[in-house]
């Protein structure tokens, strides 16, 4: 076993060997640029753009022409939501997200209201998931866009998208969702689920970084965006810039092996989440954050009270694990994510997600488990809240004095 | 035999760069912004590879700002340096890039700014004296010109614009795409607030590319979500990318003069060649060396039947070339570039672009080639 463990696989999973393999000869022989029309160079390049378009459209039960490559899903997540907005200004200016998605949407959700937009940013319940009831309640006949994510990146929940949509639609929205964590790790079906735009990443899918697609429904209803990057026009008007070719094609050989092997894959990952999961639940004063049942089958997010969460990361040196999105993990402050299911801050501070992936073997698990069990109650020992608390003092009552 | 004679739309990326990359892709996974071990690992390798540039362009690391490539840079450093500053007045030429001409185009349509355009003469080159003028007259611009036109080649005196733009507190945007690596750009001397690179123009891989923001220009993010790129670009890294564009401009700035030289020599020869075999030969564009980025000639054949045939024949013969920029190629509008210097329609237009890796015996192959197809025709 080689040390440090990795799992940490909803920040980034390592490239499979195949995708790599796959990419090379767009390194080397076939270079051109896939705009090229009038030599064999730029067929070539342009030929393994198609193919691999094809990988990504079926992954999701799409058409090909559904997919616009972008340089990854935080493009993605910017062009379509800022695309849509510019482009059905005429009909309204609400859009409704939640406060558990990505920054990515977050933050250009922000933007748009300074540009006019009205955002609604609905709660989740203790459980992470949204209430429908809620959803229906914020639509007004000035929603444009309803934006929910589909797996959350912390705690691996699943949004009852199909419900989301049917909402969405029967008030004249679109739906769009950030699959970032759940394309490729569940199956996930535009048709079936209502979609009408998604996000996701080639480098969250055992592909390369630097490369991702926009799903844009182009029937029942056809969806359009307004270009957020002009220039030559590429990607059907969508989205200029040369084609990252290799990247692309490396994005397609992942999808592929996403679809043939997700199954089986998914059904050891989460027998190895479980196992995990159950060890880790054996240490006192531990939960589970999110809904267990509506879970991608990868990731428990796990926190244990009366633990100082920055200590237990360096305690488990050899352990790569995060405590939240790597986007935000350079900021001390707590997870946004964790605190909107009504955690504290301390105990938002003590949690760790664990992100298991095609890699990870049960030895790994195990190895994470006996470290973490360790670590934890290494902290604890040293910990006067834990000694208060196992002499049966109620933490919540004392009130403490500044020195 | 193939010969690669379309250069300027895309390089072949260059073994020592696919190497540096490659380690990376097979050892190092990570994303930057994680804390633990794989995580901070890539992120020296990122922040190396933006002091790499740094240093090259004798700027600092805070300027230097990925992106997914040259389109991107270009987007950002318009809108944002307009939007952010509520310019109203843009400067521009007929003949960029449209990665450039559409985004201003786009802002102008929306009524946002007032576009205005320097005057060209046939050989592409600006009007510096009305150049001014549009400077004097307008209230603060935003100067939008390339450093060399991508299609005829003509260089553009960047010192000179900088100076200008400098006397008028414009803010000046040099789309350099074509120049980076080509040429050295000294930061430390030159007056301009953005600059572009995309890797593949310089041997290094697609989907990556940076953009050069001086320190005294703020903007606010044109692509949101994440604090990546010091809260400027959202957006995991793409990390073996920017391995290899750091590579790549490692490389070209270390063999420049020797490259420059090479290539130089073959546009000569090539030139030399064209005009004792095909009569009534001209050229798009500037050729004197001094004016013209050496890379790229664009060659202004004799009406002809079938001129539409001349790259589907030069192609089937085993040359890859291109009628202009390989972002419209697909197109029949023709090209704006050559319009926009009033080019004769009727004379059939092929641009050859070179890189270090083209040899003498590549233009001794075409220009047999082209002799073949001008005698069949004739």
């Amino acid at each position: 076993m080689k040390l440090p463990v990795y799992l940490d696989n909803n920040a980034t999973t390592p490239m499979d060997p195949r995708v790599l393999e796959a990419m090379l000869p767009y390194f080397t022989e076939k270079f051109g640029n896939a705009a090229s029309r009038n030599h064999a160079f730029g067929w070539a390049a342009e030929e393994g753009v198609d193919y691999a378009r094809e990988q990504v459209a079926q992954l999701i039960g799409a058409s090909e022409k559904e997919i616009i490559f972008t340089s990854g899903a935080t493009e993605g997540d910017n062009l379509g939501i800022k695309g849509v907005f510019e482009m059905y200004q005429d009909k309204g200016n609400h859009i409704i997200t939640t406060v558990t998605e990505h920054k990515a949407v977050l933050d250009t959700c922000k933007h748009l209201e300074k540009q006019g937009a009205k955002v609604t940013y609905l709660p989740v319940k203790e459980d992470g998931l949204i209430d429908l009831k809620e959803l229906e309640a914020a639509m007004t006949p000035q929603t444009i866009l309803v934006c929910i994510m589909y797996g959350n990146n912390e705690i691996g929940v699943i949004q009852p998208v199909k419900e989301i949509s049917a909402i969405a639609h029967k008030h004249g929205a679109l739906f769009m969702t950030d699959g970032t964590q759940a394309v490729g790790k569940i199956p996930v079906n535009v048709d079936a689920d209502g979609i009408d735009l998604m996000a996701f990443t080639g480098h969250k899918m055992y592909g390369p970084k630097g490369v991702g697609a926009l799903y844009v429904r182009r029937k029942n209803p056809r969806v359009k965006v307004t270009a957020q990057m002009d220039g030559g026009g590429h990607e059907r008007g969508m989205r200029s810039g040369t084609l990252n070719v290799a990247g692309i094609v490396g994005f397609g050989k992942a999808a592929e092996l996403c679809r043939l092997e997700m199954d089986t894959e998914a059904k050891r990952l989460a027998a190895f989440r479980d196992k995990l999961q159950s060890s880790l639940l054996e240490l006192e004063e531990s939960y589970v954050n999110g809904n267990v049942e509506h879970r991608l089958p990868h990731v428990a997010n796990i926190s244990f009270k009366y633990v100082e969460g920055e200590g237990l990361m360096m305690a488990m040196k050899d352990l790569a694990v995060s405590s939240g999105s790597a986007c935000t993990s350079a900021s001390l402050e707590p997870s946004y994510v964790l605190k909107s299911l009504g955690l504290s801050d301390d105990l938002a501070h003590s949690s760790i997600r664990y992100g298991l992936g095609r890699f990870t073997t049960e030895e790994e698990v195990d190895y994470a488990i006996e470290v973490t069990k360790k670590a934890v109650n290494h902290l604890r020992d040293l910990s006067p809240l834990w000694e208060m608390f196992k002499e049966g003092i109620d933490l919540d009552k004392v009130e403490w004095v500044e020195h | 035999m193939r010969v690669y004679l379309d250069n300027a739309a895309t390089t072949p990326l260059d073994k020592e760069v696919l190497k540096a990359m490659y380690e990376v892709m097979d050892q190092q996974f990570g994303n930057p912004s994680s804390i633990h071990a794989h995580g901070r690992e890539v992120r020296s390798i990122v922040e190396k590879a933006r002091k790499t540039v740094a240093g090259l362009l004798k700027t600092s690391p805070a300027e230097i700002f990925f992106t997914s490539g040259g389109t991107e840079a270009d987007n950002t450093a318009i809108k944002c340096g307009i939007l952010d500053h509520g310019i109203k007045h843009a400067i521009t030429s007929k003949i960029e890039h449209h990665a450039v001409s559409h985004t201003l185009e786009a802002l102008a349509e929306e009524g946002l700014i007032k576009l205005s355009f320097v005057d060209l003469d046939e050989r592409g080159n600006i009007n510096y004296e009305q150049l001014e003028e549009l400077l004097k007259s307008n209230e603060r611009s935003f100067v939008s010109l390339m450093h060399a036109n991508n299609e005829i080649g003509t260089l553009t005196d960047i010192e000179r614009v900088g100076e200008l733009c400098e006397q008028y507190q414009a803010l000046f945007h040099c789309d350099t795409v074509q120049t980076m690596g080509h040429y050295t750009h000294d930061l430390s001397k030159l007056k301009v607030h953005f600059l572009v690179c995309a890797a593949h123009k310089l041997h290094g891989p697609k989907g990556v590319g940076f953009l050069y923001i001086n320190h005294n220009v703020k903007i606010k993010p044109f692509i949101y979500g994440g604090a990546q790129e010091r809260n400027m670009r959202g957006g995991t890294e793409n990390v073996y990318g920017i391995v290899g564009l750091a590579k790549a401009l490692e490389i070209a700035y270390a063999d420049m003069d020797e490259h420059q030289k090479h290539i130089q020599g073959l546009k000569t020869y090539m030139i030399e060649q064209l005009k004792a075999v095909v009569p009534g030969i001209q050229f798009n564009g500037e050729i004197d060396p001094q004016k013209s980025l050496y890379t790229v000639l664009n060659v202004s054949f004799p009406p002809m039947d079938m001129a539409e045939m001349l790259l589907f024949n030069l192609d089937i013969a085993g040359i890859s070339a291109s009628g202009g920029s390989a972002c419209s190629s697909g197109s029949n509008i023709g090209s704006h570039v050559l319009n926009g210097i009033g080019a004769d329609p009727n004379r059939p237009a092929v641009r050859f672009s070179f890189s270090k890796f083209n040899t003498k015996e590549d233009i001794d192959f075409t220009i047999q080639k082209i002799k073949e197809i001008f005698s069949a025709t004739s």
